[in-house]
């Protein structure tokens, strides 16, 4: 249960903010994430560092529920964080909740 | 803790190991490898490739750098291992590297045999093993002309071709009487004698080299039989001897090499050796099949102690010289217990034997066509009986009849295609059909045939012309794995049916995939703009972040500014402005370009608005696929050579076309004279400056594929250079593939095709120069349109979002 304790939800954006089609990054203490806005209005969020060479992955080309990395192409699931095809890795992702148009992430352990 | 284990060469043995291991526990071991080489691990099969000029260096690495990186492998590269204490189970590197470990491999392979002659430690006696006497060869030839390889083998006739191509005249000394006689029958090794000469080899057999002469560097051989001979270069290839030094001092049992049992284990616990250097039942191999056949077992050793053992391998061997097929394997002399199958064909130049004892294929020689041959070494490994086999089932490439198929058609599935990696014909069949393969690349990719010596390429693109009933040297490609489409059907879906959207073409022709990918997303985007240039809205977030941005993305996530230098021309106010700049946002690099101008790298995204706008200059599109820039030679006003005015006509160009979509990138350049200091010859279009007039070449190619430009035409006045540059652009725009750069479009279509249309039609030429003006009518600076709009700005993500915890 300790885990569930030191779990603890931030506040990272609002949902205009976010485009669907286009990565955001944010910076949560130093953290980087990226995160994603979906057409039917769920937001992931993944570490903003590809497993290849820790390409920003917000800045990669979005097709659905995959990013592209923009340094060498890498195909990323940003429901899962791991990648597709051939390539062999996965980033952290962390659980999203939307209230009232309010984006939160939450945030395992102390950060 | 994970278990250490360390290897010492890393080489094709060593490696392969380790993929080994890594596919069945990827984890289990923390891995060091040490190589006496400066490279990553190469095939070292290829070095003939190279020196025969197929292939790069850069194209034979089996694992590049990355690989190590990815593999969380620590590669200790040009630092040979010196010493290993048993005792403590450590190692030492010559430089000083320490390393423990619970296992050790070694994989120190071979080194070439120097023959002890007087003077052959003279400059220009080599051996060929490594890159490096790749190198030497290559280098030497460029200033030597005659070249002397001693030794009538496999190795020396790979690199008595590769010198000839490298155009030194070539003299080979063998020792027997016949060529490569370990691995052909005297009828074959006369027919290879013969062709090789045709091909300009001089060829000396029964020749013993008595001493090497010469000063510092070798001028020559003296033979025992008195006979003389002037050279500037010696190969010695005569053999190669297992590196079994560093074995020996650490104490482990050897014969002719290190003595391993079937699990490939030294006389020392922990300690495994594999590859050239390792004898399994009083057998050293020197060929890549055993060694990968090796690799497999030791990797299931270290992985489950209790795993089936190595049994020996049954070798063959082929010659990689072009124009030459060889193939060999087996027992292929004649004895008194063996009978054998022999066609020869005078005509065709074909020789092929298969030798039989007790109703068992045990050998086989062919010369000239060696498509049989993975028939033939699976029935030797099978043991299968011949007895009631016609010779045309032995050997169907014998078949009368045209219609039997090919000798791949005809093999069964378990039969291998790749020797090298033990890749079947079932499992390339399922891999393209299963995981829809349509190219020898993803086939490679998938299963690792013809990854090491490329032997099998012509199989493997025949297995892929017969799985997907199209002829796979010209298949149809599509555009991606989202549609079964090529480019071409889908402009001209795009034409025809009028589709202004995306998605509209993803519906429309039925895509695969709900949003598109990578490729075809950024394709489509461009074909549209380009049938529509001015109705159709481009979709920023189907651009690749270059083009997104406007700015170069780097490795680090930072992005680099190149300001627009008409011409590679300048002024002080404008060097100061950049100076400043750089002060400024404290620009870690300052660099000059190959297009004549100054990159600033090193910007943060955030920033990137901002020093645009300081600099107060256009977006150089160095970022794009479009026109790049124009480089341009001083020319008249001040070269003592220059016939015209370089400068002038490079920024005309270069105002004109500025920010122009096109499929690749466009590099252009002016020169004055031919002299070419602009570089005309390898740009997308070059035009050079003669007496009186200006020459226009397209094509030419400086990056990854170098081709020199070809000469469109002759022209008199700028306005002429400038209205021909315009067609021909505006029809790369709307002929080739996205991606496809001009010399690979020129070269696909053919350089007639395109003067026909840009130079010859005139009606055409006419329309393309009015299409390409509506194409530029809409252009506009991308920097000040996002200097100026806080919306774009906001959407592009160029504000940085930091969040703090407050709980």
């Amino acid at each position: 249960m300790a885990q569930v304790d030191t779990k603890h939800k931030v506040l990272v954006a609002n949902r205009h903010e976010l485009a669907v089609g286009l990565g955001k990054k944010v910076v949560i203490e130093g953290k980087e994430l990226a995160l994603f806005l979906q057409k039917d209005g769920v937001v992931y969020a993944i570490e903003d560092s590809c497993p290849h060479l820790g390409g920003p992955l917000s800045e990669g080309m979005v097709s659905g529920e995959h990013v592209f990395c923009p340094l060498h192409d890498w195909k990323i699931s940003l429901k899962t964080g791991e990648a597709a095809g051939a390539d062999e890795g996965c980033v952290a992702r962390f659980d999203v909740e939307v209230e009232n148009e309010q984006v939160y992430v939450v945030m395992p352990g102390s950060v | 803790m994970k278990e250490k284990l360390v290897v010492i060469g890393n080489g094709m043995a060593g490696i392969r190991a380790l993929e080994e291991l890594l596919k069945q526990d990827a984890h289990r071991y923390q891995i060091t490898v040490f190589g006496k080489e400066p490279h990553p691990n190469y095939n070292r099969i290829l070095l003939s490739s190279v020196l025969q000029g197929d292939t790069e260096v850069e194209d034979i690495i089996l694992n590049n750098y990355d690989w190590y990186d990815e593999n969380n492998i620590e590669l200790v590269s040009g630092d040979p291992v010196a010493y290993v204490d048993t005792d403590t189970q450590t190692v030492y590197s010559a430089k000083g590297v320490e390393r423990s470990y619970d296992r050790l491999i070694f994989a120190t392979g071979s080194n070439p045999f120097m023959l002890p002659l007087p003077g052959a430690d003279k400059e220009g006696v080599i051996a060929f093993r490594n890159i490096q006497d790749c190198e030497t060869m290559i280098d030497t030839a460029k200033s030597y002309k005659k070249a002397a390889v001693i030794g009538g083998g496999l190795l020396g006739l790979e690199a008595a071709r590769g010198l000839l191509n490298l155009g030194m005249k070539v003299d080979v000394i063998h020792l027997s009487d016949s060529l490569m006689e370990q691995q052909l029958d005297a009828e074959a090794s006369r027919m290879l004698k013969e062709e090789l000469e045709t091909q300009g080899m001089k060829i000396h057999l029964n020749k013993q080299t008595e001493e090497l002469v010469g000063g510092n560097r070798v001028e020559g051989l003296k033979f025992k039989d008195g006979d003389s001979l002037d050279a500037d270069l010696v190969v010695m290839a005569v053999g190669i001897r297992p590196n079994i030094e560093l074995a020996k001092e650490t104490g482990l049992d050897v014969g002719k090499a290190i003595l391993v049992n079937d699990h490939m284990e030294t006389s020392h616990k922990n300690i495994y050796a594999v590859g050239e250097c390792a004898e399994h039942r009083e057998v050293v191999y020197g060929l890549v099949t055993p060694l990968f056949e090796q690799a497999k077992v030791l990797a299931s050793h270290l992985c489950t102690e209790d795993c089936d053992g190595y049994e020996g391998s049954i070798v063959s061997t082929s010659l990689k010289v072009s124009g030459v097929d060889v193939f060999s394997a087996g027992e292929f002399m004649d004895t008194e217990e063996t009978k054998s199958i022999r066609v020869h064909d005078e005509f065709e130049d074909t020789f092929k034997k298969v030798v039989v004892r007790d109703n068992q294929v045990v050998g086989s020689v062919l010369f000239g066509d060696t498509s049989d041959s993975p028939r033939i070494l699976s029935m030797m490994r099978s043991g299968q009986d011949v007895s009631e086999m016609n010779k045309a089932t032995i050997l169907p490439s014998e078949s009368a009849e045209d219609n039997a198929g090919s000798a791949v058609e005809l093999m069964p599935d378990d039969e291998n295609i790749c020797g090298c990696n033990g890749v079947t014909k079932g499992e390339i069949v399922s891999a393209i059909k299963d995981q829809g393969l349509t190219t020898v690349n993803e086939v490679k990719q998938c299963t690792n045939a013809s990854r090491s010596c490329g032997g099998c390429k012509p199989q493997v693109t025949e297995l892929l012309s017969l799985a997907t009933g199209e002829d796979a040297t010209q298949a149809k490609e599509p555009m991606c794995e989202c549609t079964e489409h090529s480019d071409e059907e889908v402009v001209a879906s795009i034409r025809e049916m009028g589709l202004t959207h995306i998605k509209e073409v993803m519906n429309v022709l039925g895509w695969e995939t709900e949003d598109g990918c990578s490729k075809c997303r950024p394709a489509l985007n461009y074909y549209l703009g380009m049938v529509n240039p001015l109705e159709y809205d481009d979709d920023a977030n189907s651009r690749f972040v270059n083009e997104r941005v406007h700015a170069n993305i780097q490795n680090d996530g930072t992005f680099s500014v190149v300001p627009r230098m008409y011409g590679g021309v300048t002024n002080p106010d404008q060097l100061r402005t950049i100076a400043d700049v750089a002060d400024k946002y404290e620009v870690p690099l300052l660099k000059v370009t190959g297009g004549q101008r100054i990159d600033l790298l090193g910007i943060e995204k955030e920033n990137l608005p901002d020093v645009w706008n300081d600099l107060g200059m256009r977006s150089g599109y160095a970022y794009g696929k479009g026109m790049r820039t124009v480089k341009t030679c001083v020319g008249e006003d001040f070269c003592r050579f220059g016939t015209q005015d370089s400068i002038g006509l490079g920024i005309e160009l270069e105002k004109k076309f500025e920010g122009l979509n096109t499929p690749h990138k466009i590099k252009m350049a002016v020169s004055a004279c031919p002299r070419n200091c602009a570089e005309s010859g390898i740009k997308d279009v070059g035009i050079v400056g003669v007496e009186g007039a200006w020459e226009v070449h397209v094509a030419g190619n400086g990056g990854v594929d170098l081709k020199k430009s070809e000469l469109l035409c002759k022209l008199e006045t700028s306005k002429e250079v400038i209205d021909t540059v315009a067609a021909f652009l505006q029809h790369y725009r709307e002929q080739a593939k996205y991606k496809e750069r001009t010399s690979h479009w020129v070269e696909r279509v053919g350089l007639d095709a395109v003067k026909k249309v840009v130079l010859e039609d005139e009606e055409e030429r006419a329309a393309l120069i009015e299409r390409m003006d509506i194409a530029l009518s809409d252009q506009q600076d991308p920097w000040e349109d996002i200097i100026d709009n806080h919306k774009k700005q906001q959407d592009l993500g160029f504000e940085k979002k930091e969040v703090s915890i407050t709980t």
